[in-house]
């Protein structure tokens, strides 16, 4: 069996079909998708409509901060670009689709309880704290007995890991090299986000997880960037009604990938 | 908490003779190190009895908390199944921590280089072929993104065809993996008398490191003497950043002048004035005659005592210049080989090759420029090895291959080793070149065609030959059209 992990799509509908068929060519069969659906991209409706037929399918669907937000309004802290986007993209959904947002669950367990799959982190999920660096992390992999948990949230890929005493480390991981999460610790997986990557690479990201058969045969995690057209996704947020300044402005973002 | 950490309460059970674990019956126990006991393993699975080599490493947990034992082997755990190749002992199963944890890899018979140093000095080209071995199998280590980080004779053994394996990968960094050790640790690891400066800082990244640690082994094979003694504080350790050794030839003055060169090459304190590349060092411990030899051949005594105190001062606090990451600095350091036709090649063919070749090397700093001709002996009879003047040929040639590479090494400022010259005697020039580049870890080849000459019809495309068999990426210079 292999896993699929996406996160922050963020309505970017070239993005999701090209790691999609990046993801069925690698010969992913499961899927979770971490949270983040909407909000900066041009193509919301889009996008939910995807997820709600994957997770009828069986997939794994995680409300994030920007999905709640849909249901319940912007929050004061948000960017003022992300609120314009939200308050636009409500006027894109219909009942259903803001619905299922509204009722996605924040965390979900997977792999007889080995994996926790969690938008921003496993101690508090819904309150959006980012995990920006080794302490988050430690305190999320302390929050649940899983092996291996998966978060979103965080726009760039990363791996923690945390040893029995409670030792952690942190590691910038290569695209497309296999590594072995040994099962005696514990893993944090960010996939990077899918719809709109920050480290200054355009290609979206996404992770494959191989959960591992017995004790003794590792789980493995591939972080993968897959190419996608870009222009067209900026096309599609010039096309829409947004105002101009931000489409410009999140089109630049999509273009640089930051 | 539930984690599956390593069980530090359930009280280890001491393995014995005649038991099976996990398929694996215990025969003999080879060897009780600090770290971990050795045995020799049959594989008894489901009735078939498998006695090939096989030895099976357990960690030895001495109860409570023991880090580096623990983690030591975990990272050996991790690195062993994505390695491969006759450098390496061949991985074949490992076990779990909550049972018991071990690995099973290919026994390599034989003693590990570790009771050579007892016989130490040894003859130059004794150590240099130790070197060239060791080298080629920290060569092919590095391009597996690995740095080894313990390199000393005790984890040096070889196969009976004389290929260098190295073993015990409980200190090594795998670029593209997570550095489990990295955390663990307020001391810098590694074995006192071998480790790299840059160890000594902190840095785990960088594949210059194994060189310097070759380095230290060469200088104690060649002398009978550590470089570096043997420290057992971190304040001892610091002092090889100022502290030059002793040159090898101050100790024994026999020892050829290349092979202090080459010693002393690669203890330089800082990464970027040693060997850019296992492949680079091999390439000179095999081939001594090619060996530039710089101010550090002639060395007799250390620096006096004014430029060492000037050295500790800079040392205080030094930080290390961040490496790239070491795929990168390997990629950035490639042997470029020229073969170079200087008796027949016509002078614009010449001229344009050496443009050729210019403009690769300039790319790259670390780059290291081989330039090489063949001279054409027969296959059967007695050549004539010196012109009607009584000159030797073969200096000849080398006379015209320096003359040829002038432009280069002015353009570039090619000091320091980076340019050596090679006159092969062979009957096939092609072959010659092909075997050349294989045996030195050549990354690239540039050669001239011979164009459409009469000589081509005759004798074949060498340059074809050389594209069609050989192991590496080539470029095939033409001369301009018109």
């Amino acid at each position: 069996m292999r896993w699929a992990l996406i996160t922050d799509i963020h309505a970017n509908r070239q993005a999701f079909e090209a790691v999609l068929a990046d993801a069925r060519g690698q010969g992913a069969t499961r899927y979770a998708l971490l949270g983040d659906f909407v909000g900066y991209g041009a193509d919301p409706a889009w996008v939910v409509d995807r997820v709600m037929a994957m997770a009828a399918d069986g997939a794994i669907a995680i409300q994030g901060n920007h999905d709640e937000a849909i249901a319940h309004g912007g929050s004061p802290g948000m960017h003022p670009d992300a609120r314009a986007v939200i308050d636009w993209t409500r006027a894109q959904l219909d009942e259903d689709e803001l619905r299922f947002l509204s009722r996605l669950p924040l965390q979900a367990h997977a792999e007889p309880g080995n994996c926790l799959f969690v938008h921003a982190n496993a101690y508090d999920p819904a309150h959006w704290e980012y995990v920006q660096g080794r302490a988050e992390a430690v305190k999320s992999l302390h929050a649940s007995d899983a092996r291996i948990q998966a978060c979103g949230h965080m726009h760039e890929p990363m791996l923690f890991h945390m040893s029995g005493t409670g030792k952690a480390g942190d590691f910038r991981p290569l695209a497309g090299v296999p590594m072995p999460l040994p099962a005696h610790r514990r893993w944090l997986i960010i996939p990077g986000s899918c719809g709109q990557p920050r480290d200054g690479n355009p290609a979206a990201c996404y992770a494959l997880l191989d959960p591992g058969a017995a004790e003794c045969d590792d789980a493995r995690v591939t972080f993968q960037r897959v190419a996608y057209d870009v222009d067209a996704a900026c096309a599609a947020l010039r096309a829409s009604e947004l105002p101009h300044m931000i489409s410009e402005r999140l089109a630049r973002r999509l273009t640089l990938g930051e | 908490m539930t984690t599956t950490a390593p069980p530090s309460s359930s009280p280890p059970i001491p393995l014995q003779a005649g038991q099976v674990l996990d398929g694996f019956r215990l025969e003999e126990r080879l060897h009780q190190g600090g770290m971990a006991n050795l045995w020799r393993v049959c594989r008894v699975d489901g009735g078939n009895e498998d006695c090939s080599e096989l030895l099976m490493k357990v960690p030895r947990i001495k109860g409570g908390e023991d880090p580096a034992t623990i983690v030591g082997f975990e990272v050996e755990q991790m690195l062993m199944p994505q390695l491969s190749g006759p450098h390496v002992p061949r991985f074949v199963a490992r076990g779990d921590w909550t049972k018991q944890a071990y690995i099973v890899m290919e026994r390599i018979p034989g003693e590990t280089l570790r009771p050579r140093l007892d016989d130490a000095p040894l003859p130059p080209e004794e150590v240099a072929d130790i070197g060239a071995r060791v080298a080629t199998a920290l060569a092919a280590l590095h391009r597996q993104h690995v740095v080894h980080l313990d390199i000393k004779p005790s984890n040096i053994m070889f196969r009976a065809d004389g290929t260098a394996v190295l073993v015990d990968f409980g200190l090594s960094r795998h670029e593209q993996l997570p550095d489990l050790l990295e955390e663990e640790f307020t001391l810098p690891m590694g074995t006192g008398p071998y480790m790299s400066p840059e160890q000594v800082q902190f840095v785990r990244n960088d594949p210059r490191s194994d060189l310097f640690a070759l380095g230290v082994m060469l200088y104690h094979l060649a002398t009978g003497e550590r470089p570096f003694g043997q420290p057992d504080s971190v304040r001892g350790l610091r002092r090889r950043l100022y502290v030059e050794p002793v040159p090898p030839r101050a100790i024994r003055p026999e020892l050829p002048k290349w092979l202090q060169e080459v010693i002393l090459h690669c203890l330089e304190v800082k990464p970027e004035k040693r060997y850019q590349s296992a492949a680079q060092l091999a390439l000179d411990l095999r081939e001594p005659g090619g060996v530039a030899l710089t101010a550090r051949a002639e060395k007799l005594q250390t620096s006096g005592a004014m430029r060492r105190i000037k050295r500790w001062f800079f040392a205080l606090g030094a930080e290390p210049t961040p490496v790239p990451p070491g795929g990168e600095q390997l990629a950035r350091s490639p042997i470029v080989m020229a073969a170079v036709d200087v008796d027949n090649a016509t002078p614009e063919l010449l001229a344009q090759l050496r443009e050729t070749v210019r403009r690769i090397v300039q790319t790259e700093t670390g780059a290291r420029l081989a330039c090489v001709s063949v001279m054409r002996v027969n296959r059967i009879g007695i050549d004539e090895l010196t012109d009607q003047h009584g000159q030797s040929l073969h200096v000849k040639q080398l006379i015209a291959l320096k003359h040829w590479a002038r432009p280069i090494s002015k353009a570039l400022n090619l000091d320091d080793g980076r340019l050596t010259f090679h006159v092969l005697e062979a009957p096939d020039a092609a072959g010659a070149i092909i075997d050349f580049a294989h045996r030195n870890g050549v990354d690239h080849i540039v050669m001239g065609a011979r164009g459409a000459s009469a000589l081509r019809r005759y004798l074949g495309s060498v340059s074809g030959q050389v594209v069609a068999e050989s192991d590496c990426t080539v470029t095939v210079v033409r001369q301009p059209a018109g």
